[in-house]
């Protein structure tokens, strides 16, 4: 590796931290304009706007997230006389950096360099040259980003107990506690994609989605993968962590400023990175019907470098659009559904998506020794598994009326009384 | 339980193309109901004479201590107010006013009047008091009747609570 390629790779780095840390602030003007939206608000729509002809304001609200980090900035940094100082200095720096590392080894999207140049056919594996949107591929990119996933409740544990504050350090338990449960359910739904992929690297499982999204063989795997990653991202309707009714503000209650700042910064720049990490197993990363034929058309009439960039541009876009419509998801289902209760949380992950997930394996096992070689067979008939397994477990699952023997009506109560 | 949460999922979703509920307030203002209590306001005859007679019942009746009434002798030629004595002084401490309406009450010549205008943010304590040159009325809005708005109160029965905006 020459120079010239380390200081490619270190601004790349540099860029794909600012663009992640970028996303994340205009993630949270998107939720807070969709929630409002979904509440029947306007949400923020003062900070900026472009003036119209007519007296018109086009994107208003587009410079909130800046107002919002010049005013973390200039709030008062105070840190708890009896806090473990170095601890509570560190912490926030712990939570934030696994949640920029992540975006290490997720492949953005196609632009071949180097090599033979020529436009990929069936993945993006230019022969010789590397894939320009990706920073690093390494050949066990999937445990790099379960292992950096799990290091992220590192940060959270020790801002709770280092803030010398019993709701903080319940809130630091409660967040190791959940991370560690849906860990496993995770991991296995992983492990499907992996076993169905017969690869650990991340873009050679973005190669295998060619025409053939693992939404279909895995779609167990896939709703198991959404529902571990919202409870790992601590995010609604499994954010326990931060219950404001109970927890003050939950782990993060005795930082303020920028630290505090960097936490919340590590929970969205996490929750888009767990979408991404979606997105490349399952809904066929930067693939999108339709592109290879557009650049090739582009690359047989304006030159084959012409038609790598117009590739990998769109290829990107096609990642974003993918991205972003998970992200509304995840924002959708904070404005539909309301925060589980601590035993519920750790029924739903010990007893239904453990299981599920163990299910899953063993599933995709079977189909691809049954079935090694029609991949469209097998497929559906995972789908169609997956999918009687999910109505199935819901239907066992589901919201029950306790036995009226364990039911203390308040009238009962009162009768009991007299 | 699917079935529930598809359920919850449509009906947000729903919401996300209802027009929104709020109100852009400095732009849009919600018209305020119409016996409500805003900044006071001290109203004049049609001939443009001032109504208050510097009686200092309004300071007396107001449980906030809020009211300062200093009257003074109304020069025959030239008399502010119908009768011997006006307001020479008349201030009034936002801060401490609970707008109570008491005063209104207290007034016998239906002078002080708690009108709709309720932007009465400041920088410093001392432009929270409001003289009588801020209160008063310009000469030509002098009425003969009661002010409407306490025609509104003697009205039988009383306007709803809710009035549909």
């Amino acid at each position: 590796m020459s120079f010239l390629d380390i200081i490619i790779l270190i601004v790349k780095a540099l860029v794909l931290a600012l663009a992640a840390t970028t996303l994340f602030a205009y993630f949270t003007l998107f939720e807070r304009i969709l929630l409002a939206r979904f509440q029947h608000r306007v949400g923020p729509n003062r900070a900026g706007y472009i003036p119209l002809p007519g007296g018109r304001k086009l994107l208003g609200g587009f410079l909130q997230p800046v107002a919002d980090a010049v005013k973390l900035f200039f709030k008062e940094d105070v840190t708890p006389a009896l806090a473990d100082k170095w601890v509570y200095l560190i912490s926030p720096a712990f939570a934030t950096i696994p949640a920029l590392i992540i975006w290490a080894t997720i492949p953005l999207g196609c632009w071949p360099v180097g090599g033979d140049g020529a436009l990929p056919v069936g993945g993006c594996a230019p022969v010789g040259g590397s894939n320009f949107l990706q920073l690093a591929e390494i050949s066990v990119g999937i445990l790099y980003l379960l292992a950096v996933t799990s290091i992220g409740v590192y940060g959270i544990a020790i801002a709770g107990w280092s803030s010398n504050n019993k709701y903080s350090m319940l809130g630091g338990v409660r967040a190791s506690a959940q991370v560690i449960s849906y860990e496993l359910a995770l991991g296995l739904a992983v492990l499907g994609v992996v076993m169905q992929a017969e690869s650990f690297s991340t873009a050679e499982i973005v190669n295998r989605q060619w025409g053939w999204w693992f939404i279909i063989p895995q779609f167990l795997g896939f709703i198991i993968f959404l529902l571990a990653s919202t409870a790992e991202v601590v995010r609604a309707p499994f954010d326990l962590v931060e219950a404001e009714q109970e927890l003050v503000g939950g782990y993060n209650t005795e930082f303020g400023s920028m630290k505090f700042a960097l936490f919340f910064m590590s929970e969205y720049i996490k929750l888009v990175a767990m979408n991404a990490i979606a997105v490349t197993l399952f809904l066929g990363g930067w693939h999108f019907p339709g592109l290879y034929t557009l650049a090739q058309f582009v690359s047989a009439n304006a030159g084959q470098w012409a038609g790598n960039a117009v590739f990998g541009l769109l290829s990107l876009g096609a990642f974003l659009l993918k991205v972003t419509l998970l992200s509304f998801l995840s924002v959708w289902i904070r404005a539909t559904v309301p925060r589980v209760r601590y035993d519920q949380l750790m029924h739903l992950g010990w007893k239904v998506l453990l299981p599920m997930a163990l299910f899953n394996v063993a599933l995709t096992a079977v189909l691809n020794v049954l079935i090694p070689d029609n991949r469209v067979l097998s497929g559906v008939i995972a789908l169609v598994v997956g999918a009687l397994v999910i109505v199935g477990v819901a239907a066992v699952n589901g919201p029950r009326k306790p036995p009226a023997s364990q039911v203390t009506l308040v009238k009962k109560s009162a009768e009991v009384v007299q | 339980m699917l079935g529930e949460i598809v359920k919850g999922l449509r009906t947000t979703f729903k919401y996300l193309f209802k027009k929104p509920v709020t109100v852009q307030y400095p732009e849009v203002k919600r018209p305020v109901r119409e016996r409500f209590r805003g900044r006071h306001e001290l109203k004049r005859f049609e001939n443009g004479m001032e109504r208050c007679i510097g009686c200092a019942l309004c300071a007396a009746a107001c449980p906030a201590d809020a009211i300062l009434v200093i009257p003074g002798e109304n020069d025959p030629a030239h008399p502010n107010s119908p009768g011997e004595r006006y307001a020479a002084t008349y201030e009034i401490n936002m801060l401490r006013c609970i707008f109570c309406g008491y005063c209104e009450d207290a007034c016998p010549t239906n002078a002080i009047v708690l009108e709709h205008q309720y932007e009465l943010a400041y920088y410093d304590r001392k432009s929270a008091i409001y003289t009588k040159e801020m209160l008063l009325v310009p000469p030509d809005k002098g009425h003969g009747e009661i002010p409407p708005i306490l025609q509104e109160l003697n009205r039988r029965p009383s306007p709803p609570a809710q009035i549909d905006l």
